[in-house]
């Protein structure tokens, strides 16, 4: 497995949306290295043919009655928004051509 | 009435008893344990258990329970054993009537507009709510370091870390700021700060009792349990916040075994109980080693069969956890976005896109360790990683559900130290990750396979004089058992010492205005 780099790590922070400062980067980078190589040894320890596990206990179909139950109202769900407007969450421009 | 410095350091169970006898008022109680908080919980050199008091709500469902009490009758006749006891809960549960920050700067002052399933259940049993206690930013540490809000400090000794992420919640116990807490375990945050702080903390089978309201971390991982000062306090706990929650399509459909029953059975006599043979020795500190053996030696004394199991794969466990929990973490911390709640924060200059908008907002409102443990699962998960790291840490994963079916072939219940040192000092580790993951070598197997765990005090090391935790481990839907082992060690353990461990705890007051005075 190759090693992480401060490339990486600046692509990561883009794809997680999370700025980060070229300090930030270079530290960053540093230990995510040390971590990534202490747990290589993982890819090693189990072979083709263990199944992987998901879920420790899996249930499955677990499906609710199809009627209407609990929900929030509008207020309630725009209670804690930094911003909204007409019953609406509202958020900065989505596209680049704001 | 009993004085009030007694009356904080009764049991749940024996203030439960008190209650319903009318020989105290939850109003005394409730006040009882606000003035503690007040009296060792800020300052400089204060706890710092809690992040928010609770104040006019709890008094207000104590004086509830006071007057159903009083008037008698039916109402009277059907409250919870546990009615007018007060709880603690840990703020990376959602409450509603007061603030749920999770630790973090990006959720300051969040409101939620819901409650928790396990706060349901606490205020359906009338339960006061003390208020929300600290913890490790979204549950990520082993210190409660990471903490936005300043560390919480350990009981025993201020300069040393109550273990994390629930290190609020065990330190809130252990200071006799409330009788009972909740916390969260994903890798060990409730028994981890359960060993280091001489408390007990229950990690319940995955799906025991609902996460509805938890704010998620690693959802595959995480679950809520009790908090307590004794074995018998954490089952009566479990028995009210467990059981089935439709409310979370993850909760067993299992009816809840009678739990506090076990608590009550009192012996251990032809029970098969497992030394882990990775779990101890080598790593492990001398004085942790000693209480252990203590520990495994009452139990044959009382009857118990002690065999030695192998769990070769747990080798690999620290590593699939470091790569499963920050996967799952990453996905589910891109909702703190800036839009739907919490922090916004817009980007000093350049375009104001919501993406710059996203990427300022998480930059501010992340803590370091978050910040790494997002980086590092998003990288787990990433095109042309994902086989090598998330599917081999779920591999990882059946190997070790696998080691515990075989363990538990030869065994009824697995023993092993909580966490391989006592309380390290504050700082110590802040700066080496790597070194701070370690501390959940011993906690994090249960987590990956579902089992359900138990942590109490075993004594306190020689070298440091400072608690020592063992480690009860069951297999799934079996939690009755670490309540019926857990119950009889504990007393064992209490014959030996003439009371219970917290009794040996440096009186808290007395450090703190003395530490004033010193200034």
């Amino acid at each position: 497995m190759a090693a992480i780099n401060r490339d990486d790590v600046a692509h990561l922070a883009q794809l997680a949306h999370i700025e980060m400062s070229a300090e930030e980067l270079d530290r960053m980078a540093g230990e995510l290295a040390v971590i990534v190589d202490s747990v290589k040894s993982v890819s090693e320890a189990a072979g083709d043919d263990v199944p992987a596990t998901s879920h420790p206990i899996p249930l499955t179909n677990v499906f609710r009655e199809d009627v209407v139950g609990h929900t929030f109202t509008a207020e309630q769900a725009l209670s804690g928004a930094p911003d909204s407007d007409e019953n609406r969450f509202k958020v900065p421009a989505i596209l680049d051509e704001a | 009435m009993t004085d009030t410095n007694e009356l904080i350091r009764l049991s749940a169970a024996q203030l439960a008893g008190m209650l319903a006898a009318g020989e105290v008022t939850s109003v005394e109680v409730t006040q009882a344990y606000l003035d503690r908080i007040a009296a060792v919980d800020g300052g400089e050199r204060g706890v710092n258990a809690f992040l928010h008091v609770n104040t006019e709500e709890a008094l207000a469902v104590a004086a509830e329970v006071d007057a159903i009490r009083a008037a008698g009758g039916a109402a009277a006749e059907e409250l919870h054993v546990l009615a007018g006891v007060p709880i603690a809960v840990k703020d990376l549960i959602v409450t509603i009537g007061q603030p749920t920050t999770a630790g973090s700067k990006i959720l300051e002052g969040w409101h939620s507009p819901y409650d928790a399933t396990v706060v349901k259940r606490l205020r359906a049993a009338k339960m006061p709510i003390l208020g929300k206690t600290n913890l490790d930013e979204f549950a990520m540490g082993s210190s409660t370091e990471h903490s936005a809000y300043g560390p919480t400090r350990n009981p025993w000794d201020l300069d040393r870390i109550p273990g994390g992420s629930g290190g609020g919640s065990a330190a809130a116990v252990a200071a006799f700021e409330a009788p009972l807490a909740l916390g969260t375990d994903t890798g060990g945050s409730i028994r981890q700060p359960g060993a280091v702080t001489g408390t007990v903390g229950v990690k319940p089978t995955y799906g025991g009792v609902s996460r509805y309201g938890a704010i998620a971390m690693a959802s595959s991982l995480d679950q809520i349990g009790p908090v307590s000062r004794t074995v018998l306090d954490s089952a009566l706990l479990h028995q009210v916040i467990g059981g089935h929650d439709p409310f979370d399509s993850t909760s067993l459909p299992d009816p809840l075994a009678d739990l506090v029953a076990a608590a009550r059975v009192g012996n251990v006599e032809g029970m098969r109980i497992g030394i882990i043979k990775e779990l101890h020795g080598e790593g492990y500190q001398a004085g942790v080693e000693n209480r252990f053996n203590e520990s495994l030696e009452l139990l044959k004394q009382a009857g118990a069969e002690i065999v030695e199991v192998s769990c070769p794969n747990f080798q690999y466990a620290l590593g699939a956890y470091y790569l499963i929990m920050p996967s799952e973490a990453s996905s589910n911390l891109a909702k703190f976005d800036g839009v739907r709640y919490g922090l916004r924060v817009l980007p000093k200059d350049g375009p104001m896109t919501i993406e710059r908008v996203m990427g300022a907002t998480r930059a501010a409102g992340f803590g370091d360790e978050v910040k790494r443990r997002i980086i590092l699962g998003t990288y787990a998960l990433s095109a042309g990683y994902y086989d090598a790291y998330y599917g081999s840490a779920q591999k990882v994963r059946t190997l070790v559900q696998r080691d515990f079916e075989a363990a538990f072939a030869q065994a009824d219940v697995l023993i092993s130290p909580t966490a391989p040192t006592t309380a390290f000092k504050l700082g110590e580790k802040l700066n080496d990750p790597l070194a701070m993951y370690l501390n959940d070598v011993a906690t994090i197997p249960a987590n990956l396979a579902g089992v359900p765990g138990l942590t109490l005090p075993g004594g306190l090391a020689d070298e440091d004089g400072l608690p020592v935790g063992i480690q009860l481990l069951a297999p799934a839907r079996e939690d009755a058992r670490l309540y019926r082992v857990g119950a009889v060690l504990e007393s064992l353990l209490e014959a030996q010492w003439g009371g219970p461990l917290l009794d040996k705890a440096p009186a808290l007051v007395e450090t703190l205005v003395a530490a004033k005075e010193a200034k």
